[in-house]
């Protein structure tokens, strides 16, 4: 299972990833995990690429390879569309960050992302993961909504997403983390 | 117990699990988590030194007394580091040394891609590459065992992908390690020339030693299998050569360097045609080629950036004549391109007030690498050199010695740890050789570009244990800079105020632009500023400035409020005033 979590520095990509990677181990299985650190901080595009299975040998997933893409913002889905499976899911949070060229007039940020993937991809779900995560009391745990759809979209049963959830975020926001989490279950 | 660590953490643990006394470093990337993580490890004592040269000589003088070292820094590093490495070659060590080179193939983050291989042979001590975190740990083990076995320092050769992959690791106890006595020895540790002449023959007998070695090393491995082909590879390569051609043989080489011979030779004859895959330098391809070996290898592959597992399956495919098995894609040749995401400085980033203002004067700026090296991008594009870590005030005073209309047209531009680093010695070069230019320290009070790491004048060790800061303004008077400032950069027109009149100064004069890294401060954010609609004529002026929270929208400058830090540099620039400084009553 190849999967790809792409988005913008301080979207919360890493939480994610330490999550999924915390499931997988716990499920018996062997995983690889890469991503590169160094400018993710200054608003650059981010990618964490995990690879869970059997037997794994290189950490890096190959345009085609990944099974499932989530995508943290849309340009970020557009951007790394080439590496999905022609039978792979994508998860879009739909909500818009504009890179410096477009803030600044040089570029266009492209119109209606998600109706051109979905014309190329069978399984997309887009979802407003921003404001899910406003509704359960805090912006930032959009990340963790996220997660909840992707988890719908794994064959781990859910405790044992949950229990991994409950090791990796600070307890005093355990609560809001949870409900994130059930809030993108039922929309995977 | 079987855990996920990336190869920075694995490599951190292998030297707790070794018993090392010492581990030092500068930090830079891939490298910088070997150090953050160690401090984990209380029994290991660990620090950042200044820069990559102090490092190495600090393990020197660990490894001279009798306890393991361990000194870690990005590829870029060890040039700085070279000059101590190539001569501690020759007195060999007492306690085990291993030198950490964390190289950047496709330059994720750095200046140039070198590959640091050819320092060890060129510095003549092994070096290993380990191919995943399991590995990375347990070499660290083996280094040590080499480095005191053959009294030599040992090279631990990572890339990126190494480095930051997280793969399983099964972890062992530590080791208790007992310093070794310190015995002085002159003729081993004195390198004088009558000293040095008798070491360096020992270094030769030391190389041989090694290639003997290396014939039956556990470090390397062979996978026989189909014989049609067989791949010699090493590193994050092996991992490639492995989803490529799962039943292809393999040798993979732990230890690149020395190679023995007939233990390649082997390999060699037991397959009908033979590749190499290893990125960068064809460092491998040329020490087989050297054993009348015929191998394939920079034919196939480039030696700039990295190589991919699809890559190495075309490529060999081809060469071979078999079908291409590659996987199919979605298309999305019809899709509009995806703009770029180019790093920016961030909102608040107190780096961005200063190339406004360089900008604006014209100046012409010799820069230095850090985040503010990201002054380079558009729209601020203020800087006109930058070529390693302390460069920029050498850079400036040759332009100005070169070129005397730029004499009073140039500043160099310079970090607070880039200033520690290797900074000084080009300040007193401008001061001896009476240069006029103006050097700006952009002292944001942290090492902020490779992830906030302290520094000699932040007033905290690698622990976060209180020291006293060493003050930069201090150490400029001390080498004979008159004229030492210090000015907020986020006070605009004080900031141009200065700039103007240093310039001007037919002295060397030293600027020192305080205010802590936005990140620094993320949690005592105050208000943001406000735009007024009406007032504004959007004149766009307060783009130039480059701050991400500053958009155009549908053709009108707009606010991001949700990152504005409320700066107020972009009420200062604005011409009309419509922009309402943070903090102000808004009506
Ligand atoms: C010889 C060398 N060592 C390390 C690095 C990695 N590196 C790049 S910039 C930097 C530090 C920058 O800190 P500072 O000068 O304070 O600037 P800031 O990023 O805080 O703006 C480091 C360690 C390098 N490029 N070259
Ligand atoms: S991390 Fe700090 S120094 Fe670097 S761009 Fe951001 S605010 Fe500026």
């Amino acid at each position: 299972m190849n999967i790809l979590l792409v988005g913008v520095g301080g979207q919360g990509t890493i939480l994610a990833s330490k999550v999924l990677t915390e499931v997988a181990m716990d499920s018996g299985l062997e995983v690889k995990m890469s991503e590169i650190h160094g400018m993710a901080q200054r608003g650059g595009s981010v990618v964490t690429q995990i690879k869970i299975g059997k037997e794994i040998f290189s950490p890096l997933i190959e345009k085609g390879e990944a099974d499932i893409i989530v995508a943290f913002e849309q340009l970020e889905a557009l951007r790394w569309l080439e590496y999905l499976k022609p039978q792979g899911a994508m998860v879009i949070n739909t909500q818009i960050i504009e890179p410096v060229p477009v803030i600044m007039g040089k570029a266009q940020y492209p119109q209606e992302i998600v109706e051109k993937i979905k014309d190329k991809v069978e399984r997309v779900i887009a979802i407003d993961a921003l404001k899910c995560a406003v509704e359960c009391g805090n912006p930032k745990v959009s990340n963790v909504v996220m997660i909840g759809v992707l988890a719908k979209k794994m064959d781990f049963p859910q405790e044992v997403w949950l229990k991994s959830l409950e090791k990796k975020v600070p307890a005093a926001y355990l609560e809001t983390n949870l409900k994130a989490f059930a809030k993108g279950y039922e929309q995977g | 117990m079987k855990v996920l660590l990336s190869g920075n953490e694995a490599i951190a643990r292998g030297a707790y699990e070794a018993g090392v006394k010492v581990a030092v470093g500068y930090p830079g990337t891939p490298s910088t988590e070997i150090l953050e993580n160690i401090v984990n490890y209380q029994e290991v004592y660990a620090q950042w030194s200044p820069n990559e040269k102090v490092a190495f000589e600090v393990a020197i003088g660990a490894s001279i007394a009798g306890g393991r070292a361990l000194v870690t820094m990005k590829h870029v590093g060890v040039n700085v580091a070279a000059d101590p490495l190539f001569t501690f070659s020759y007195t060999g060590v007492n306690g085990g040394l291993v030198l950490i080179s964390a190289d950047d193939p496709g330059m994720h983050s750095s200046q140039n891609e070198q590959d640091n291989r050819r320092y060890a042979k060129f510095a003549k001590i092994p070096v290993l590459e380990p191919s995943d975190s399991q590995d990375a740990k347990d070499f660290v083990g083996e280094a040590y065992k080499i480095s005191e076995k053959f009294d030599t320092p040992v090279m631990l050769r990572i890339t990126t992908r190494i480095a930051h992959s997280q793969t399983t690791v099964q972890c062992a106890e530590p080791q208790e390690q007992t310093i070794k006595a310190y015995e002085k020895q002159p003729q081993k540790y004195v390198m004088i020339p009558a000293y040095a002449r008798s070491r360096h023959v020992v270094v030769e007998e030391r190389l041989q030693k090694l290639t003997e070695f290396a014939k039956d090393t556990s470090l390397n491995k062979l996978e026989l299998r189909d014989k049609k082909f067989g791949i010699i590879t090493s590193g994050i390569c092996y991992q490639y050569v492995k989803e490529a051609f799962p039943e292809a043989s393999i040798l993979k080489l732990g230890l690149t360097f020395p190679l023995n011979q007939e233990y390649i030779k082997e390999f060699a004859d037991q397959v009908e045609k033979l590749y190499i895959v290893e990125e960068l330098e064809p460092f491998l391809e040329e020490a087989v080629s050297l054993m009348g070996i015929e191998v394939t290898g920079k034919a196939l592959f480039p030696v700039i950036g990295e190589i991919s597992a699809s890559q190495i399956k075309e490529k060999i495919e081809q060469d071979l004549g078999l079908k291409d098995t590659t996987t199919s894609k979605i298309g999305v040749e019809d899709l509009p391109a995806a703009p770029g995401r180019p790093p920016v400085l961030c909102p608040g980033c107190p780096h961005r007030a200063v190339f406004y203002t360089l900008k604006k004067l014209k100046l012409t700026v010799a820069g230095d690498i850090g985040c503010y090296t990201l002054g380079a991008l558009p729209p601020l594009e203020a800087l006109d050199s930058c070529i390693c870590m302390g460069a920029s005030i050498g850079n400036a005073l040759g332009m100005e010695k070169a070129n005397p209309e730029l004499a009073g047209k140039v500043v160099a531009v310079i970090g607070d740890s880039t200033f520690f680093h290797s900074g000084i010695t080009g300040l007193v070069d401008m001061v001896y050789n009476k240069g006029r230019g103006t050097v700006l320290v952009l002292d944001n009070r942290t090492t902020a570009m490779t992830g906030h790491q302290q520094h000699p004048g932040t007033g905290k060790t690698l622990q976060g244990e209180a020291i006293d800061a060493v003050n930069i303004a201090a150490i400029a008077k001390a080498v004979g800079v008159k004229r030492v400032i210090e000015v907020d950069p986020f006070d605009l027109p004080r900031l141009e105020e200065v700039i103007k009149e240093e310039t001007a100064s037919p002295e060397t004069s030293l600027i020192i632009a305080k205010r802590p890294c936005a990140l620094l401060t993320k949690n005592n954010k105050n208000t943001t500023v406000a735009i007024d609609e009406e007032k504004c004529v959007n004149c766009k002026q307060c783009l130039a400035l480059g701050c991400p929270a500053i958009a155009l929208r549908d053709g009108r400058v707009t606010l991001n409020a949700a990152i504005c830090t409320g700066c107020n540099l972009c009420a200062q620039v604005c011409r009309v005033g419509a922009i309402k400084k943070a903090g102000d009553d808004l009506e």
